[in-house]
């Protein structure tokens, strides 16, 4: 933690972590698309009742998040302080791309949209199992399971449905940049995988938010 | 070859010295031939200058020939100006259009003061070095002989690229972090690759990184402006392998 | 007997430098602590002496008037350096070296200090080595080597085109090592302005700290000049803008011989002159000329159309082309040494055959060797028939890797293609063998004043070879100024630290003050430059490649006049007390007025040809030579050292008388 180095390792190592989360995240969320979200319903009640879930990797996720956002801030307030007088004339897309020079851009819209995402689901369910003491999964009054059921609710209103597309999107572009620079931090770089590093974290960041974006049209448009 | 000549407006940053405030100030040149380098430019507007009775502008440079990465500035918004691969020096006008306008600053960072004008303070790489930038050798000759070690190609050439570094400070002026990664990662490759260097290596990375954080240079966010405006094409691949170098040297 | 003491050891040549260094003084490592020793110059020799003193336990203060030790002009240097190591069997050895480089010098050097130089040549390359410093490598793993200036056999190591660099970032490295352990103290930004004798020693240096203008004082029981060559004093030439003669030049007032001072090398592959505006040449490596054919053409009319753009040299023929190295010299043709093929250039332009708009340049064509290396390549890879396109598209691929960086540097600076058409060069100041005369232990003639690398005269005689500067500079820092410095500062243990709150300090002070006092207050009308280009058209036009009497003793007038007229007119804007690279500037430019005279008055006396000094009072009149340069042994075998008098032109003439007792003196020849 105390050189720029290590400092950009542990950013690069939540990083890893958060990537690898929204993989799981993503998988069990597309199984939503088919039939009517039975496997989701199973993989949720699971996710969501697991203690070890609950209680050792939802902290560590927790905690991986706020690290990396404060970690994030604090870098981005030090790299500021950096060159205390700035350009008049600067030109710097001549030299690096959009996403690399603004991933504290991208980074606050996904934080943003955290915020929403929480007060969506997890508040609800935080609130239901451990306030409400209902770890039966079941809809309220009616016969079945509630995961699938909320989350289809939540993609009725169109410009809820127009905040997470314009998220993903954002997230797309954080992961353009983070996903390589990642493997650059951790020194996992040279002439020979880094075009396949470089194929792979494009195909991660592009395919992923994309296909966050279709579940959220896909239960937008089928309950039109 | 054509001898087309153009008139310029420059804006060039002015500072008195370390403490005083700088401001940009306008001058036009004219009859600027476009195969004049960048600063036969700047001797031209000097001279005019002298003979005016002002003060010229100061600027960094001295072998003009693009190796001793003495010459600097920040042309129209990027480190050593629009061409590729070239120091300042090797800039030639060419590359502007008559009319134009062209915005000169010093090369910018907490750990690069201004000095005066368009020189700025590069120290803090000499004391970067000074930290652990060489091998521990005494110069006294009787060291083993030169082929006693072989090393391989491969090694000795990848050394030799990233030991090119002029140290400029390209790196610095143009990362959006004002981050002094490149610079440092270079010679930390340079060793690192070499037999007689990896001994120390350790110790080496430790040092030259907290002497570089030290300095007041930014975080490396790899966004890769430092290898497109490096003059002589210092590869990321150095950060990445100073980056595994220190992570080696801190889980030992 | 000359007042000259070369101190050479008795003995046989290969025994003298073993026999001296056993009888050398040494310091005990407890006194060395009490002794300080200042560096002027940080490049080769001078990163190299002060990172070994340092070592040995001397107190270094080391100074560099840039910003940094790294930018040395020693860094600029390209090809490589020599040394005796045989690592290619070709039978090499240190007589060999030896022997090249007396004859290089065409007999002009001193033969055991060549000795010396050749003996420890094979140490730089495994101290580098040792240092990190990447040479190039074959496939084994083992260091490359590559021929190099006509010389016979392969011993010049490299790496690319970059070899100064490295061996200077080497020497550099040598240097943080002491900086970090505080062993040097170093002064960026700070260059020497006056030395400082004490009863008759040199005791210490007056600086002026070029950031903020301040005057300071250093003071050390040995002074060390390590501040390069002279070259700048023609205005336009390879050296850095900022190179120059004034620490030099300050101790040669204070009583240093100055030797040599009109032995130049002109370097005849530059990139020409392309307007007034012109600050600087940029050197192509010799190398080039391995592959490249030099030529002009015949016709007056169509070197007219190239000029006037209404003809391209592509355009013509071979019979309208005159291959002149090739015609005149059909023996070694385009790989003549440096000051012939310079020459020749030279007179071709003189004649009106310069193909550019200034009229001095000449060309480099390279199409002879992409032909011949396309068809090479073709009949390696096995095509029949290849058409002409084919084989250009081969052969420019050859050349592509062989020279690809130089080739890319020449089209950025000239905005041409040279695989499409001939490069244009034209030759360049480069180096100067003559400087501060000093003896077998680099002491010049003020007894603690020492002198190393390009900034003393003694090893290349009239002529260098390629490869040998490199080897000259870290041969004196790293392994001969340290050795011999001790036999000096032996006596000095008891003097204890050096005061520079004396009557001989503030003397010196007080005249550095006055002398910019005076520049500050001339407010003048012409800027430093203007007569810095002034005094370099003299030079380059009278004094330059070819010399004759009535250019010499014209050039000595125009020089005084131009001097004169500085000592008026200049204008020096600011301050004295800021950064202010005007007075910088002037106070070199002052110095040069005065060098170039007494350059100039070297070469009048000096009534022979020989290696880069060229009289054309001087020449074969007939025989084979016929109209080459003619050395004249009888009365010019000698270093010609010059006793500052109080004018340059009243400079008086010392000589040492050069024994050659390994080496037979021989006339060159390349018919």
């Amino acid at each position: 933690m105390k050189t720029s180095i290590a400092r950009k390792v542990l950013m690069a190592l939540s990083g890893f972590f958060l990537i690898v989360f929204l993989l799981q995240h993503f998988i069990i969320n597309f199984t939503s698309v088919f039939g009517h979200g039975e496997t989701f319903n199973s993989l949720s009640h699971f996710m969501g009742t697991s203690p070890m879930v609950q209680f050792v990797a939802q902290p560590i996720l927790i905690f991986g998040v706020i690290f990396h956002l404060a970690m994030g801030m604090y870098l981005e307030a030090q790299n500021n302080k950096a060159r205390n007088v700035k350009y008049v004339m600067n030109k710097p897309g001549e030299n690096a791309s959009w996403m690399s020079r603004n991933m504290i851009i991208t980074g606050v819209m996904i934080l943003l949209f955290l915020g929403l995402h929480f007060y969506d689901f997890w508040i609800p369910e935080i609130k239901t199992k451990f306030i409400d003491g209902d770890m039966s999964g079941a809809l309220n009054g009616v016969e079945g399971t509630r995961y699938f059921h909320e989350l289809q609710h939540k993609f009725v209103d169109v410009w809820r449905v127009i905040i997470y597309c314009l998220s993903f999107v954002f997230l797309s572009l954080h992961l353009l940049h983070g996903f390589q620079s990642a493997f650059q931090s951790v020194g996992f770089r040279n002439h020979k995988y880094l075009p396949t590093i470089k194929k792979l974290g494009n195909l991660y960041a592009v395919l992923i938010p994309a296909g966050f974006i279709f579940i959220a049209l896909f239960h937008y448009l089928t309950q039109l | 070859m054509s001898d087309k000549t153009m008139n310029l407006t420059l804006k060039i940053w002015r500072q008195k010295d370390a403490k005083s405030k700088g401001k940009m100030e306008t001058y036009p040149v004219t009859g600027i031939s476009e195969h004049m380098s960048f600063l036969e430019m700047l001797d031209v507007l000097n001279e005019q200058l002298v003979v005016e009775g002002k003060e010229p502008v100061e600027f960094d440079h001295d072998c003009r020939e693009g190796i001793c990465g003495m010459c600097s500035l920040h042309i129209n918004g990027e480190a050593h100006g629009p061409d590729r691969r070239v120091t300042t020096c090797q800039l030639h006008m060419r590359m502007f259009k008559d009319g134009e306008t062209i915005y000169i600053e010093p090369f910018r960072a907490k750990g690069f003061p201004v000095v005066k004008d368009l020189v700025v303070d590069r120290s803090a790489f000499d004391r970067i070095q000074h930290a652990g930038g060489f091998v521990s050798v005494n110069t006294s000759g009787n060291t083993i002989d030169a082929n006693a070690i072989p090393v391989p190609k491969d090694d000795a050439d990848e050394a030799f690229n990233a030991a090119t570094c002029i140290g400029c400070g390209a790196c610095v002026a143009s990362c959006k972090n004002a981050s002094a990664m490149l610079f440092v990662s270079a010679k930390v490759s340079q060793f690192s690759l070499l037999p007689q260097g990896k001994v120390e290596a350790k110790d080496r990375v430790m040092k030259m990184v907290k002497q570089m954080d030290l300095e007041g240079f930014g975080n490396c966010t790899n966004t890769g402006a430092c290898e497109v405006e490096c003059p002589k094409g210092i590869s990321l691949d150095n950060i990445a392998r100073m980056n595994r170098e220190y992570l080696k040297a801190s889980l030992k | 007997m000359s007042v000259l003491n070369a101190k050479i050891p008795e003995g046989p040549i290969k025994d003298k430098w073993t026999n001296h260094k056993n009888k050398i003084n040494l310091v005990n490592p407890a006194n060395k602590r009490l002794i300080d020793v200042i560096v002027v110059g940080t490049g080769l020799a001078g990163g190299s002496a002060a990172a070994s003193l340092a070592e040995m336990g001397y107190k270094v203060k080391a100074f560099a008037f840039q910003d940094s030790p790294r930018r040395a002009h020693s860094i600029a240097a390209q090809g490589g350096i020599n040394a005796a190591k045989n690592y290619q069997n070709d039978g090499d050895s240190v007589y060999r070296l030896f022997y090249d480089t007396v004859k290089g010098g065409d007999y002009r050097g001193r033969e055991a200090n060549v000795y010396r130089l050749a003996e420890v040549s094979a140490n730089i390359i495994d101290q580098c080595v040792a240092q990190g410093v990447p040479f190039a490598r074959e496939y084994g793993g083992l260091l490359d080597n590559r021929s190099f200036g006509g010389v016979l056999v392969s011993r010049t190591f490299y790496a690319k085109g970059q070899t100064g660099q490295q061996l200077l970032l080497g020497a550099y490295s040598a240097m943080n090592r002491q900086i970090g352990k505080g062993k040097i103290q170093m002064y960026n930004r700070h260059e020497m302005l006056e030395l400082v004798i004490v009863d008759g020693k040199a005791r210490g240096i007056i600086v002026r700290n070029l950031v903020t203008g301040a005057i300071e004082r250093h003071s050390a029981h040995a002074v060390v000049l390590a501040t390069g060559g002279y070259g700048n004093v023609f205005f336009l030439s390879t050296n850095a803008m900022g190179s120059n003669v004034t620490a030099a030049w300050r101790a040669h007032k204070k009583g240093a011989f100055f030797a040599n001072p009109c032995y130049t090398q002109i370097h005849p592959t530059c990139i020409p002159r392309s307007g007034d505006y012109q600050s600087k040449l940029t050197l192509m490596s010799e190398s080039l000329r391995n592959d490249g054919r030099i030529w002009v053409p015949k016709k007056m009319e169509d070197v007219e159309a190239i000029r006037a753009g209404r003809k391209k040299p592509t355009d013509l023929s071979e019979d309208e082309r005159d291959y002149y190295l090739e015609r005149r010299y059909p023996a070694f043709g385009n790989l003549v040494p440096r000051d012939v093929a310079s020459r020749a250039a030279k007179e071709r332009c003189d004649a009106g055959f310069g193909v550019n708009q200034t009229g001095e340049a000449v060309y480099l064509d390279f199409k002879s060797a992409i032909e011949r290396y396309g068809k090479e390549q073709a009949t390696v890879r096995g095509e029949k028939n290849p058409s002409k396109e084919r084989i250009i598209e081969l052969g420019e691929e050859v050349v592509r890797t062989k020279y690809g960086n130089l080739f890319q540097m020449y089209e950025k600076i000239v905005d041409e293609n040279p695989y499409k058409t001939p490069m244009m060069i034209y030759p360049a100041v480069h180096y100067t063998m003559g400087g501060l005369w000093v003896d077998y232990n680099l002491m010049t003639t003020i007894p603690g004043c020492y002198a190393a690398g390009e900034a003393n005269f003694s090893d290349h005689g009239a002529n260098r070879l390629g490869a040998s500067a490199l080897m000259q500079g870290l041969a004196d820092g790293y392994f001969v100024l340290p050795y011999t410095i001790g036999d000096y500062l032996a006596d000095e243990i008891r003097t204890g630290p050096i005061s520079t709150d004396t009557p001989e300090f503030d003397e010196a002070e007080k005249s550095v003050v006055e002398r910019i006092d005076t520049l500050m207050n001339i407010n003048g009308s012409q800027s430093v430059d203007s007569f810095h280009k002034r005094l370099g058209m003299v030079m380059w036009n009278k004094v330059g490649m070819s010399r004759n009497a009535k250019g010499l003793e014209e050039a000595i007038q125009e020089i005084r006049t131009i001097r004169e007229e500085f000592w008026k007119d200049v204008r020096i804007p600011g301050s004295k007390n800021e950064f202010n690279t005007e007075l910088a500037k002037a106070m070199r430019v002052a110095d040069f007025l005065e060098l170039g005279e007494l350059f100039a008055k070297d070469a009048l006396h000096r009534n022979e040809s020989c290696g880069g000094h060229f009289r054309e009072e001087s020449v074969e009149l007939d025989g084979e030579q016929k109209g080459e340069a003619k050395r004249d042994d009888v009365n010019f075998k000698y270093v010609a050292a010059w006793e500052w008098n109080g004018d340059p032109g009243a400079a008086n003439l010392h000589k040492e008388d050069l024994e050659f007792k390994d080496i037979e003196l021989k006339q060159r020849s390349y018919k």
